[in-house]
């Protein structure tokens, strides 16, 4: 049976077909066959979380090795609603670069870009997916070389320092990591998820396993650009290419958290990090994430620095709802990753529609532009009203959970975070709105003429499915509710 | 169709005029005609709600369950019937008028600005029929988010900062209070539908009842309680047809609707009383009305004297909702009403005044009376209806919450109603006073002429009906007495 194989298939397709596609001739050709490769996964991944959601587990075993020897894949719903965001967003950001990649990639570069982006693409998958920690390392990897080239692809020369920056963090990242793993290897002598739970909840807790707990932690942490590890991640988003900084910004900081959340509450257990700082650390960091990286939105005079800091502040959303340590705050953080992949993703859409349409993206420069673009201007509203949480969109339905979370615990001050943090997107998103609509502008009545870029459907169509699934989906909450809930009872938490 | 088809329709019809309305840009004459037509409809379709409330049908509309166990539904009951029937019929009423005033003053983008209004009806209607606290904040952010444009309308740095101070307050308030208050309701009794007698009873600790409801009164934004009324006057910058039923009527209203709502269908106004929530609370809306008064009688750009005047009225309502008692919210839900008609034609009247004499301030108005007489007869109407006096609708609501007052024992809100009152006719009296009896050298530039004809059909419904309702105020005192009891 194919379906049996479904878990294995995400990963093995693109990375079969990375190497072709660097091959292939021009970049068309290798667009064609990304594509093929997309519409292959996502119904994959969809009928994988259609699997799990009733709260079935998917356990595969490479190479018909049992674990703890061989590597297993085991997927439940969180797992499955990371392929799901995943496969989404790398569909949609493919849709996105039959415009984007020819306008921003030099032609004798595209295939390479193509394959570049399809082993990121499989790396991140394969780091949800996979059931054995050293194989998360190694997908990891894979994910990281790649996106360091892919951010390097960037016009400005300044992306290469970008890039630079990153890898040195990254690698230190993964190299914190790696010595979390080692050492959890040598006090219990297994390296898959399920193993290592039940040995350490058998052992004693030692220095050994603190240690480890610690590195695989801060690794993970790095690559989450969870505060005060962050300085990477502005500079990449700004000065990558649009595509990039659109994939990225939909997947790659969620799948970290996603490694995080997993070692919390199945490595490790919930009882465990209690006795430790880190929810502490996760919760405090959190906090402080969402107004900084709010403040430095506010203060921002790009358009993409904006869109990145305010992801900043979002993954403190993230951490504050794992710290909370409980079902309804893992839900929170499960279903605002998925509902943020969609919000931002359209944004930075956007912002690459306008700068490929006026070639600038200061804000200053972007005046008036929304009344000459309405289908982007109002995909952009949508997308930032999700963003700051009305209700009616995605975003409110995130909000509410982490709030309700809090409220569980009677810890107000969080819930003053998370106000205090919707406020001030209100202050980001709306210095966007109003500068694009409603400030006067000095452009002829129809500046655009026949070479409107919004006559591209390449460029609309994925931002309006977005923009679609951040008001669709913020009504019909089955999909992301639901597998937040499958995913908190495989854990073994009941849900509120 | 059942009462939910109509309920629906109610939304849906101001939408679909809305679209159509975006599309008929280039031929004004079938865009208004469409403008009136949708208003139309609609009163005929908030009638039908009626006569099926009448019979006795009720049947919830459920359109989404964003949350498991908290839907979008949406439902009849007495008070929100009442809002409708004053929201329908001023909608057409404002449309007539906003005809003449936005043809007169030149205005731009009026087709932004049709369209918008209609949105904005049907986010109203959504706040109307709104059948848990869920949905009423759903359509309380869209309403907030409809009328930014009806703000920023003329998008001069002015109006552009007025935005920012509408939206900033608003939404703020909304999500810093207001959501956390709904959110701690939920997460402690498993319930935010609106019920008779409140969800609150018995659920609860009594000692969360004055934190919550401070967070609903200060939340509820729209209802400009001090200190949280800075947008309202910013608001003024908007065109007054956007002021009279927005800022008037429809945003306002909706606000202190929220809170009589959420008093009577949230706590229940029995949790209130034995828990005595409302005792401290309620110097927040007496101050506000004292404050108002007075910083009213300061302002001489006319508009931005009717916003403190508006400030003021609100906060009898929130009293009147405040004092939980059943004559304080019978006479709180009546002033929804007949506040509406009467400030309406006030600021009709303002409208009036600024296209046909292009004059703001209420000190260029001596002896404006000789050239514009009906629209300061009509001033006069409207005036004396808020003061209370009769024979004007006005004298009933504050009758009722004057006796809530003494109901519940509150003489110094009772004083601050009374003195209120007097404050009231030094600085709305005095406006047509000044324009009928100029004195000495205060004759008018002759060339002034009323303004447009639907400007004066406009203002002359709305006053007519406050003369009426003294008479008759059915029916909305049935409605107002059926929620309360």
């Amino acid at each position: 049976m194919v379906s049996q194989h479904f878990g294995i298939l995400l990963v093995a397709l693109p990375l079969l077909a990375a190497p072709v596609a660097a091959l292939l001739p021009n970049g068309r050709s290798s667009w064609t066959l990304v594509m093929a490769v997309m519409t292959l996964c996502l119904p994959i991944s969809l009928s994988i979380l259609g699997d799990v959601i009733d709260g079935e587990l998917i356990h595969y075993e490479l190479g018909g090795w049992a674990p703890p020897w061989g590597i297993a894949y085991t997927i439940d719903g969180l797992n499955a609603l990371m392929a799901v965001i995943i496969c989404m967003i790398g569909t949609l950001v493919t849709i996105y670069g039959r415009y984007s990649v020819a306008a921003d990639i030099p032609e004798n570069k595209q295939a390479l870009f193509y394959a570049a982006y399809l082993l990121c693409f499989l790396g991140l998958l394969g780091m949800c997916l996979t059931g054995d920690i050293f194989n998360v390392f190694v997908f990891l990897e894979i994910s990281s070389l790649s996106t360091y080239a892919l951010i390097s692809m960037g016009h400005n020369h300044r992306a290469l320092i970008a890039s630079f920056q990153y890898l040195i963090l990254g690698t230190i990242g993964a190299i914190f990591f790696l010595i979390g793993i080692g050492l959890a290897y040598a006090a219990t002598g297994s390296l898959n998820m399920a193993d290592l739970a039940i040995r350490l909840s058998g052992s004693e807790h030692t220095k050994t396993i603190h240690t480890a707990f610690g590195f695989i932690f801060v690794g993970m942490a790095l690559k989450a650009a969870m505060f005060p590890l962050h300085q990477w991640l502005p500079r990449a988003y700004t000065y990558a290419p649009i595509i990039v900084s659109t994939f990225l910004a939909g997947t790659a900081t969620k799948v970290a958290v996603y490694v995080i959340a997993r070692s919390v509450f199945t490595v490790f257990t919930p009882e465990y990090s209690l006795k430790t700082l880190l929810n502490e650390l996760l919760i405090v960091f959190g906090a402080i994430a969402v107004i900084h990286g709010a403040t430095q939105a506010i203060r921002q005079t790009a358009v993409k620095p904006l869109l990145a800091w305010s992801s900043l502040s979002q993954v403190g959303y993230f951490m504050m709802g794992i710290g909370l340590l409980s079902a309804t705050g893992l839900m929170a953080t499960m279903i605002h990753m998925f509902n943020h992949a969609l919000i931002k993703s359209a944004l930075f859409m956007a912002a690459g529609i306008f700068l490929y349409q006026t070639g600038s993206l200061r804000i200053a420069a972007l005046s008036g532009v929304g009344r000459h673009m309405p289908l982007t201007f109002t995909a952009v509203v949508i997308a930032g009203l999700s963003l700051i949480g009305v209700p009616g969109t995605v975003g409110f339905i995130s909000k509410w959970y982490l709030v309700l979370a809090a409220v569980e615990q009677q810890a107000w001050w969080i819930v003053g975070v998370v106000v205090l943090g919707s406020i001030m997107a209100i202050i980001y998103v709306w210095k966007l709105v109003e500068t694009l609509y409603f400030q006067p502008t000095t452009m002829p009545a129809a500046p655009y003429g026949t070479d409107h870029i919004e006559r591209n459907p390449a460029l609309i169509v994925p931002i309006w499915i977005l923009a679609t699934a951040c008001i669709y989906l913020g009504l019909d909450t089955g999909m992301s509710v639901g597998a937040a809930k499958a995913a908190v009872n495989s854990l073994g938490l009941a849900t509120p | 169709m059942s009462i939910a088809d109509y309920v629906m329709w109610a939304m849906l019809i101001p939408l679909i005029g809305a679209v159509i309305i975006s599309r008929s840009g280039h031929w004004p004459n079938v865009r208004e005609a469409i403008t009136l037509i949708t208003a139309t409809i609609l009163i005929g379709v908030v009638y039908r709600i009626y006569r099926c409330f009448q019979f006795g049908e009720s049947e919830e509309l459920v359109l989404a369950e964003p949350i498991p166990g908290l839907t979008i539904v949406f439902s009849v009951e007495p008070l929100g019937m009442l809002f409708a029937v004053v929201a329908s019929l001023l909608w057409l009423v404002t449309s007539i008028y906003a005809i003449g005033y936005m043809r007169g003053h030149n205005e731009k983008n009026q087709t932004r600005f049709f369209t918008t209004f209609a949105i904005a009806i049907a986010a109203t209607m959504g706040i109307i029929f709104a059948g848990n606290l869920l949905t009423l904040f759903v359509f309380y952010e869209l309403l907030t988010l409809s009328t930014y444009p009806l703000v920023v309308h003329s998008g001069n740095i002015k109006a552009r900062r007025s935005g920012r101070v509408y939206l900033g307050i608003l939404m703020g308030t909304s999500i810093a209070l207001m959501l956390p208050a709904m959110i701690i309701i939920w997460s402690q009794t498993g319930t935010l539908d609106f019920t008779a007698k409140g969800i609150m009873a018995g659920r609860i600790s009594p000692t969360w009842a004055m934190p919550l409801y401070l967070l609903f009164i200060l939340g509820i934004g729209k209802a400009a309680i001090m200190p949280l009324h800075k947008w309202l006057p910013a608001a003024m910058v908007a065109p007054t047809p956007v002021s009279a039923l927005l800022h008037a009527v429809a945003v306002v209203k909706a606000g202190v609707f929220s809170i009589l709502k959420i008093t009577i269908y949230i706590f229940g106004p029995d949790f209130i009383m034995s828990t005595g929530a409302g005792i401290w609370i309620i110097w927040l809306p007496t101050m506000t009305v004292l404050l108002a008064s007075l910083i009213a009688m300061t302002r001489d750009n006319l508009k931005e004297r009717l916003a403190y005047s508006t400030i003021g009225q609100l906060s009898y309502i929130v009293a009147g909702a405040v004092l939980a008692n059943q004559m304080g919210l019978l006479g709180g839900s009546l002033h929804i009403a007949m506040h509406a008609f009467a400030k309406i034609t006030l600021f009709f009247a303002a409208g009036a005044i600024l296209v046909a004499a292009h004059k703001t301030q209420v000190s260029e108005l001596n002896g404006l009376g000789r050239q514009m007489p009906l629209t300061f007869i009509f001033f006069a109407i409207g005036s004396a209806s808020i003061i209370g006096l009769p024979p004007f609708g006005g004298m009933w609501s504050k009758w009722y919450l004057a006796l809530g007052a003494v109901d519940a024992g509150q003489w110094a809100m009772l004083a601050v109603l009374m003195i209120s009152s007097l404050l009231n006719i030094i600085y709305l009296l005095a406006i047509p006073a000044r324009a009928f009896f100029p004195g000495p050298n205060g004759a008018a530039d002759k060339r002034i002429r009323e303004a447009p004809t639907t400007c004066l059909i406009g203002m002359l419904i709305p006053s007519l009906a406050c003369i009426y309702l003294f008479f008759n105020p059915e029916p909305f005192y049935s409605l107002a007495q059926q929620a309360t009891r």
